[in-house]
């Protein structure tokens, strides 16, 4: 790279030095110290702040994030594959409405949107109402408050984030290996298993990724839909520096956050290096056929 | 019998008739060609053969059976797609072997066997562990047949197969696509817009224009005698001299009279499904100019027949020769008419000492060879 181009460089290595490496620095540091009685921080090393949080407490907490965002990843993806296959194969002057229709929820705000979810889950809501006077139940059904509502609260919004990815790839697809497949005599689920699905799989890795890892540190949405009952570790986190004001374990926690987000990334990368130097013939044997 | 029947097959998209009333008989084993221009519904019959479009009306006879409902999946049918739709994320090897692939009782050596065979078929060998992305053209176009065949199909189906690759290489495939076809004995359905391979491919072909099936059978007998001015003009050049409608034949159905600038009266083939106009009309009548001998001019009054009326003479002064090598080419201005014409001559053979520029001639040619039809260029 020459010197020049070097200098556009500056702004975007400034932008990231100081809004992001630099807080996430600090955060590190914090977490190796200690919490002072009134809030502040006393600079004395420690792992303490480690070694609380591998505590039983704590570790449900992080299961119970970890199933939460895998299994609204796998919702999303289930979800997603098809209804991106969908807009891919409609006909091309609706696509970018179908696409505008993911999109709308974007246009109002994030608490809005997720209230809204909250609202129709309510015991007055549209839902219980609609129910009731169908005289299918007899009192409401409790659905805010639940992990099912903050699942549902999740999957509604990072959907999109699925969606696109795997739109992006099939936007590009040739149609006439669905056809030629099934004129080898594919039907059915072959076609599904052994073309589109492998086709799909760079959009589908980077969709699987893009919902993992902010739903894994997502707060509001728990916050919101879950009520009290449901703390996930961005809840937990969040507490650490608003409530309890002990910074010291909140970033330690952030720091645990990170570093699986980070091993997340790195897998789905690690993963893709795979599949492109098979992409480049160094294949062996008919094995797969 | 013929193996496979078409029979009044219709497809409409929206408002557009992509089909009509399209009807063919294929024998086993035979290469037959469906010849078009783009848009006249060439892939959509080729698409519904394979069973990838329901036609609206019409149906599908394959060796006795009916399989106008049958999946693509059900049918002993391959397709050779246009763009040849290869599976990127699979090896050659496995692309060819994906039908195999998808039969349980095929042993894995028994599938290995069999692509070896396949990728010797088509030149491939020992290629099979490539990826499809990094071949070339010509290369993918071999994997594509490779695995239509791989299966034996009672038809393949080719959708414009060599239109991708340049003009060398297509020459060479179309060779080596009919060597295969005959080594084995398929029944090929091959699909193209290129006359001149259709002609050199086929056993039969058919010409579609505008979703009709305007003529079917040999490539000689559809140049040599076109039942309209479409086959006849999309099969080769055609000469169009104008003359009059005179009243249809008696005698043979599909014959008509007309009459030349002169009086002269000719009997000759009328355009098949085209309605006559009254009498007195302009029509046209097409000649192909290889179909014109050259003769020394003599004194007579043209345009004139033959006794028997199956030899028309017509004098022509001659604007421009151009010499080719093995044929040449003459320019000549009717007599009568001042329309110009040509003429080709192969090997100068016959023709007359120390023609040229401005030199009177006879044009003569066969009435069978003779064509008339409605003028286009007036309605
Ligand atoms: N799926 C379709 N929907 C709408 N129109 C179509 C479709 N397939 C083909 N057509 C139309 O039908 C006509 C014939 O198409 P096609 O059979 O592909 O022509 P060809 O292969 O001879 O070029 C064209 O005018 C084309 O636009
Ligand atoms: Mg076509």
């Amino acid at each position: 790279m020459g010197r020049s181009s070097r200098i556009f460089l500056v702004p975007l290595v400034t932008w990231l030095g100081l809004f992001l490496v630099g807080p996430l620095l600090m955060v590190a540091v914090y977490s190796f110290l200690e919490r002072g009685p009134y809030g502040d921080v006393i600079w004395q090393p420690t792992l303490a702040n480690y070694t609380r949080a591998l505590d039983p407490l704590y570790l449900r907490i992080y299961s119970k994030s970890l199933v939460l965002a895998t299994s609204t990843t796998a919702v999303c993806a289930v979800l997603g594959l098809p209804l991106a296959y969908t807009i891919a194969t409609a006909p091309k002057r609706w696509q970018p409405g179908l696409l505008g229709l993911l999109m709308v929820p974007f246009l109002t705000n994030f608490v809005v949107r997720v209230y809204a979810i909250r609202l129709i889950l309510a015991a007055e809501g549209p839902i219980n109402l609609g129910l009731l006077s169908l005289g299918l139940i007899t009192e409401p059904i409790m659905m805010t408050d639940s992990t099912m509502a903050v699942a549902l609260g999740m999957v509604t919004n990072y959907l999109p984030f699925m969606v696109l990815p795997i739109y992006v790839v099939f936007e590009k697809f040739d149609f006439a290996m669905i056809e030629a497949a099934k004129d080898l005599g594919a039907k059915g689920w072959p076609v599904f298993s052994r073309v589109i699905l492998p086709l799909a799989k760079p959009g589908l890795l980077s969709g699987l990724s893009l919902v993992f890892v902010p739903v894994l540190g997502e707060y509001m949405i728990p916050d919101l839909l879950g009520g009290a009952k449901t703390l996930m570790l961005g809840g937990l986190i969040t507490e650490q520096f608003l409530r309890v004001r002990d910074w010291p374990f909140g970033s330690a926690l952030a720091m645990i956050l990170v570093t699986a987000m980070m091993f997340v990334m790195w897998l789905q990368h690690r993963y893709r290096g795979i599949e492109a130097r098979r992409g480049d013939g160094g294949r062996i044997g008919y094995s797969r056929t | 019998m013929a193996m496979l029947s078409i029979r009044q097959i219709s497809k409409r998209f929206g408002a557009h008739n992509a089909l009509r009333d399209a009807s063919l008989d294929l024998g086993s084993g035979e290469f037959f060609s469906i010849l078009g221009p783009s848009g006249c519904g060439k892939s959509t019959l080729l698409r519904i053969l394979g069973g990838f479009e329901a036609p609206d009306s019409g149906s599908i006879c394959l060796d006795g059976k009916d399989i106008t409902r049958l999946l693509p999946s059900e049918r002993p049918t391959n397709m050779v797609f246009q763009r040849y739709a290869l599976f990127p994320h699979l090896s050659v090897a496995e692309n060819v072997g994906f039908s195999l692939s998808l039969q349980k009782k095929v042993t894995a050596s028994d599938r290995r066997r069999r692509i070896d065979e396949a990728l010797a078929l088509v030149a491939m060998d020992g290629l099979g562990e490539r990826s499809v992305q990094s071949l070339s053209g010509g290369q993918q176009q071999r994997v594509a047949l490779a695995r239509a065949i791989i299966c034996r199909p009672r038809v393949l189906l080719l959708d414009e197969p060599l239109s991708a690759l340049d003009l060398q290489l297509r020459l060479r495939m179309q060779v080596e696509l009919r060597a295969l076809q005959r080594r084995l004995g398929m029944t090929f359905v091959f699909v193209t817009h290129d006359q001149g391979e259709a002609l050199s491919m086929s056993d039969r072909m058919a010409v579609i224009n505008g979703g009709h099936i305007e003529q079917v059978g040999t490539p000689s007998a559809l140049y040599d005698r076109p039942a309209t001015d479409f086959v006849a003009s999309f099969l080769g050049t055609m000469n169009r001299v104008p003359v009059q409608f005179h009243a249809p034949c008696e005698h043979s159905a599909n014959h008509v009279w007309v009459e030349l600038t002169g009086g002269q009266r000719l009997r000759a083939r009328w355009s098949e499904g085209t309605t006559m106009p009254p009498s007195g009309a302009l029509v046209s009548m097409l000649v192909r100019p290889e179909k014109m001998g050259i003769r020394e001019d003599c004194h007579g009054s043209t345009p004139r027949m033959t006794e028997a009326g199956d030899e028309l003479t017509l004098s022509c002064r001659v604007a421009d020769m151009a010499f080719h090598g093995a044929t040449t080419q003459i320019t000549g201005q009717l007599h009568d008419v001042d329309i110009s014409v040509t003429a080709t001559h192969l090997n100068r053979d016959g023709l007359p000492v120390g023609l040229g520029q401005g030199s009177r001639v006879r044009l003569v040619v066969k009435t069978e060879h003779i064509l008339i039809a409605p003028d286009n260029a007036r309605n």
